[in-house]
């Protein structure tokens, strides 16, 4: 990487616009979390524990939207080969590592009242897990490559690869759950769902989507300076 | 096809590391010609060579070459002598050679062998061959297809007299077929070279 | 073509010369599959029932161990620099050698896998839809393999990197090998989970070539 190939402009861009995200973000986060823990109704059959899934749902949606940014990302960064694209797809990773994180560890909450057992396999949290795995792959190059435009390259062809095999894992893992257990145990979502539960879901679900923009242009600005420090340092051993 | 006519390159640059090897780099080289390239470690020579064989882009800057079969990158048109042998150990002199000669077409492998003095040695596994033995071999590449630009990153390392007097005879031969070669090497190849490019630490100097 | 071919023939011929193909391979798989009673008990009953899915493991752990031998001599010894000059694209010198390790790995170890399967009390019937699913599986497996070989081949530790890149992509291969060995009490035959097999095959081959490709020009840089 030469450069950000003048990140001036985005960080200028990413500085006007960060507080509004955040402030939007949290607004709305707390207005979800009102809906989901205080007006919506407890599950008839679930009791009180169906309020996990206003976390849940929304950041198992976010993992995939998150895989699906860096992969975009590196595509962009393979067509224009514009590094800027690359550090997106660098600082998406451990987002979307995080939330998928939160999806497993409140599947794992809903689960023990549910199944009465810390852990199911059941074919959503398969899934998910290849998922973190999918993420934790991807890390580990940025991790293992020390020079930022070798680790950028290999880094884009994992994110690719992953996505392409994300489809194929899920129909796989799909298949396999029949193979196991013919009857999923709790089906979500659906048109059964009634207003007062969904409006909530919806509002933590846009909540989550601003919430990783602000995350994700964070991040990106850090990597920047990052980037600005170590050029200084080659500067200073005098490699510049 | 018509041969190789010349190679130019236009202010070329090479960033490694997000470090700037060398840059606004320019010479030519014209079939028959000879260019050594001199310069202290570290200032991209060897950098040089793999942009020009395309294992490497150029940061900036261009590389274009004249006459040639238009349908092939530079890179199809050239030997690369790095400093890796690229021998395998476990195939005898003769296999090794052969391999080269099948994959990048052409040549003939019992000629190739003779060149560097090694057809005593055909059926001997690669393994067995001392390091200056080992860089006959790989220059023996050379000889097995034809290719007509020649990047020969220090070629004479570990060469005995007989070895080298044979290396400057087959460059000699090759640059009077209309060849072109670049050299980088500390040891001088007792050819009178026809381009000297000097590099310096960050840029070229004249 | 004779350039793809020659490739394939000088690596066959390397494996061969240099042992640890299938041979060794094969030997870690017995080793394995040796400790499973040891560590699960000698009971016939729960053996039988797991063989297919142990099998598959082993064959799985077996290709992944021999993943780094793709790629790494070549860029070690310079060979892939030349082969990167070559006339054929380097998309398909990255396909050339997945294609020799199917030939002198992964096929080799499908085929001999099964008989394993005697030790762990396999149920006879089942065995020819656990050979035909991993044989379909293995040319899979070996592109993938190279896929992980190609991106970690410049690294001094890449082994266990190329563990975590490599396995997660082995799932929809393990989920339908399995499928099609236990397809006796599945909700459909063998049929389909060896098309769906062969299938994911194809996929690898279409993506392996490119994807090895962009990784190696990235190291050769």
């Amino acid at each position: 990487m030469q450069n950000f190939a003048n990140p001036t402009r985005f960080l200028a861009l990413a500085n006007a616009l960060l507080p509004w995200v955040w402030a939007a973000a949290l607004i709305l986060l707390g207005l979800g979390l009102y809906g989901a823990l205080i007006t919506a109704p407890a599950d008839y059959q679930q009791g009180e524990t169906v309020r996990i899934m206003y976390v849940h749902v929304p950041a198992a949606w976010l993992s995939l939207f998150a895989y699906g940014v860096m992969a975009f990302a590196s595509a962009i960064a393979i067509i224009f080969r514009h590094p800027l694209a690359d550090a997106a797809a660098k600082v998406a990773a451990p987002i979307g590592a995080a939330f998928c994180f939160i999806a497993l560890a409140t599947g794992s909450l809903w689960g023990k009242p549910m199944w009465g057992a810390w852990w199911v396999w059941d074919a959503r949290l398969t899934s998910m897990f290849v998922l973190m795995l999918f993420y934790l792959g991807y890390i580990a190059v940025w991790q293992a490559v020390e020079e930022w435009d070798l680790a950028a390259s290999i880094a884009r062809v994992v994110a690719l690869v992953g996505a392409i095999n994300i489809p194929i894992v899920k129909f796989s893992v799909d298949w396999w759950n029949t193979l196991h257990q013919p009857s999923s145990v709790f089906k979500m979502g659906g048109p059964a769902i009634s207003n007062d539960m969904l409006w909530p879901l919806l509002v933590m679900g846009l909540a989550f989507n601003i919430l990783f923009v602000a995350l994700h242009l964070t991040a990106l600005r850090s990597e920047i300076a990052a980037r600005k420090l170590h050029r200084l340092h080659m500067h200073d051993v005098g490699a510049l | 096809m018509t041969p190789l006519r010349s190679v130019t390159a236009t202010s070329l640059a090479c960033y490694r590391g997000g470090r700037q090897v060398f840059s606004g780099l320019e010479f030519g080289l014209a079939a028959g010609q000879l260019m050594e390239v001199r310069g202290p470690n570290g200032t991209g020579k060897s950098s040089l060579l793999r942009m020009i064989a395309g294992l490497n882009e150029p940061s900036a800057g261009s590389l274009s070459f004249d006459g040639g079969d238009k349908d092939k990158t530079l890179g199809q048109q050239a030997h690369y002598i790095a400093h890796q042998d690229a021998i395998k150990p476990a195939l005898t002199v003769a296999e090794n050679l052969a391999f080269w000669q099948r994959y990048l077409g052409g040549g003939d492998v019992a000629q190739a062998l003779a060149v560097f003095a090694l057809e005593h040695l055909a059926a001997t596994p690669a393994a067995l061959l001392s390091a200056g033995q080992k860089r006959r071999l790989a220059l023996s590449r050379l000889a097995v297809s034809p290719r007509p630009l020649w990047l020969l990153d220090e070629p004479s390392v570990g060469l005995d007299e007989a070895s080298h007097q044979r290396l400057v005879a087959l460059v000699l031969n090759h640059l009077a077929a209309g060849g072109l070669v670049m050299a980088t090497t500390h040891v001088p190849l007792g050819l009178e070279p026809h381009h000297i490019l000097r590099i310096e630490a960050g840029r070229r100097a004249a | 073509m004779n350039a793809f071919l020659a490739l394939i023939a000088r690596d066959v011929k390397l494996t061969w010369r240099q042992g640890g193909g299938a041979g060794a391979a094969l030997g870690f798989m017995l080793t394995v599959i040796g400790l499973v009673p040891l560590a699960l008990g000698p009971d016939q009953n729960l053996l039988q029932r797991l063989a297919p899915g142990l099998l598959w493991l082993t064959l799985l752990l077996s290709v992944l161990l021999t993943a780094d031998r793709i790629f790494q001599q070549d860029y070690e010894d310079g060979s892939l620099d030349i082969l990167a000059m070559g006339d054929q694209p380097l998309e398909l010198v990255a396909l050339a050698k997945a294609l020799a390790h199917w030939l002198t790995t992964s096929l080799p170890l499908a085929v001999l896998a099964p008989l394993l399967g005697f030790l762990l009390n396999i149920a006879p019937g089942g065995l020819w839809p656990l050979a035909a699913g991993m044989m379909l599986g293995s040319l899979a497996l070996s592109l993938i393999a190279g896929l992980g070989g190609a991106v970690t081949v410049g690294l001094r530790r890449g082994g266990l990197l190329a563990a975590l890149l490599i396995l997660p992509l082995y799932v929809p291969i393990l989920i339908f090998g399995i499928s099609a060995a236990t397809a006796m009490t599945g909700p459909s035959g063998a049929g389909s989970s060896l098309i769906v097999l062969a299938a994911l095959a194809l996929a690898a081959l279409a993506v392996q070539p490119f994807a090895a490709a962009a990784a190696l020009r990235a190291y050769l840089r």
